[in-house]
């Protein structure tokens, strides 16, 4: 029950895009079209997924142990850094097809702050294993949610009437907010 | 004691995570063709798209694994071609050198204004409207195949009508594609001599609207029947390699000029 919670929570009501507003980067630079905001949405899913095992291993067996907490950023950076360079390694040698789908989207990853947000947030509120890797998939598909619904509003929006100074960023930052407003209203359903 | 745990900690994991992509890299390399990236290097790296892939860097691919020749670069031209099949080996055939042309000579003073257009000023959405111009088949000069030109080889002209950079332009097709009257085509530099009018109105109804515009008098067509030939009240060139340098100068006694030689400068 505590793990479907959590996995719930990260999802719809803790949203890293919509609640704590992490990874705005490659949610509007990746937000055109709703097949690239997919794959984004997948990859990010799977460095998250990742990204949580590791740090989590590493958190608990090296940092907590030598007293080490304030190294986390550091040592987390790392964590993200080498992950995502094996993992497109290892979709260039699996995938061709996929590897060229994703293209740039999967190295930019590495600088999507939503992967470190996830770290960083997992060790802030003491999730224990599963909790830790059911938090990190259940970010990514949040993330992929709400890039996906970005991506499909603003497929709409580029035949909308938009003012002058509001083209581009500026209607797609005022859509998000409007989003995470909608979102807001998940966050009665737990306690 | 102290600062030496950190140190050696945060030294361990770095070298933990360094070998192990270093042993990744080994295990998962990926053995490229060394010539995709020498081809890629020949092409113009414009990524204009005019070869129909994706990019030059699948354009380089493609030629490589031998989907496409080495000669399908639009934008390269000859001396793309030869490094390619230099870099490939094989012997480069022959690239045929093309040129944007504008096929309407409607400038402001030539074409009648039936209206003042003020909408959104490209010429997709003019053409929508019907345009300023009282033909309906010419040139809206708003210039959305300028600003499609991914090589800066085009401009528009005082007169209204888009010009072509002959030492610019790469035959890419993206002001083809851009014209929403279909005013501009490819054509080989050899052909020089073009008829600069599309619009289909019967012979009245063309002059009226606009001084240059194709009659379909027959003139042109009755000097060389073989190779011009009067369709839809609009004169075309079915062969230009078929008219003799001789007829030239009969072809241009065209009345309204609208069929000719190209000028050197000037005339896109």
């Amino acid at each position: 029950m505590e793990l479907f919670v959590i996995f719930a929570s990260s999802i719809l009501i803790n949203n890293f895009v919509l609640y704590y507003f992490l990874g705005i980067c490659p949610f509007l630079g990746v937000s055109k079209k709703i097949d690239a905001a997919f794959s984004m949405g997948v990859a990010v899913t799977f460095v998250m997924a990742l990204t949580a095992v590791v740090s989590w291993a590493i958190n608990h067996w090296i940092l907590i142990p030598y007293k080490l907490e304030y190294l986390q950023i550091v040592a987390f950076i790392l964590v993200i850094a080498s992950l995502v360079q094996l993992v497109e390694m290892f979709i260039r040698k699996t995938s061709p097809p996929l590897y060229q789908a994703m293209g740039i989207y999967l190295p930019l990853i590495t600088v999507n702050c939503c992967i470190m947000g996830l770290a960083l947030l997992a060790s802030l509120k003491e999730y224990n294993f599963p909790e830790t890797v059911v938090f990190g998939v259940g970010a990514g598909i949040g993330f992929t949610i709400a890039i996906v619904l970005m991506a499909a509003i603003r497929e709409e929006l580029e035949m909308a009437d938009v003012p002058e100074t509001l083209k581009g960023a500026g209607i797609a930052l005022i859509v998000t907010g409007i989003i995470a407003l909608a979102f807001l209203g998940f966050s009665g359903m737990i306690k | 004691m102290n600062t030496l745990v950190p140190i050696l900690t945060m030294g361990a994991l770095g070298f933990f995570f360094a070998f192990g992509l270093v042993f990744a890299h080994r295990r998962l390399a990926v053995h490229l063709d060394p010539r995709i990236e020498k081809v890629a290097g020949a092409l113009p790296q414009s990524n204009c798209g005019a070869c129909g892939y994706a990019g030059c860097q699948a354009m380089a691919e493609a030629m490589v694994s031998g989907k496409a020749a080495p000669n399908s670069c639009p934008a390269g031209g000859a001396d793309t071609a030869a490094k390619v099949a230099d870099v490939l080996g094989v012997r480069p055939a022959e690239v045929i050198k093309k040129l944007a042309r504008l096929h309407c000579r409607g400038t402001k003073e030539a074409a009648v204004r039936r209206s003042q257009y003020l909408g959104l000023q490209t010429c997709y959405a003019a053409h929508l409207m019907g345009g300023d111009k009282l033909c309906t088949y010419g040139c809206l000069g708003l210039g959305d195949c300028v600003r499609a030109c991914p090589f800066e080889a085009m401009f528009m002209d005082d007169d209204g009508l888009p010009v072509v950079i002959e030492e610019k332009c790469t035959a890419c097709g993206k002001c083809v594609e851009a014209c929403p009257r279909n005013l501009l085509e490819l054509h080989p530099t050899s052909q020089n001599i073009i008829v600069f009018c599309r619009s289909k109105d019967r012979g009245p109804v063309a002059r009226k609207a606009c001084k240059n515009a194709c009659i379909a008098c027959g003139i042109c067509s009755r000097a060389v029947p073989e190779a011009i030939i009067i369709e839809n009240n609009l004169a075309m060139i079915t062969d230009y390699k078929k008219i003799p340098p001789e007829k030239l100068l009969e072809i241009e006694k065209c009345p309204t000029g609208a069929i000719g030689r190209l000028k050197k400068e000037n005339e896109g």
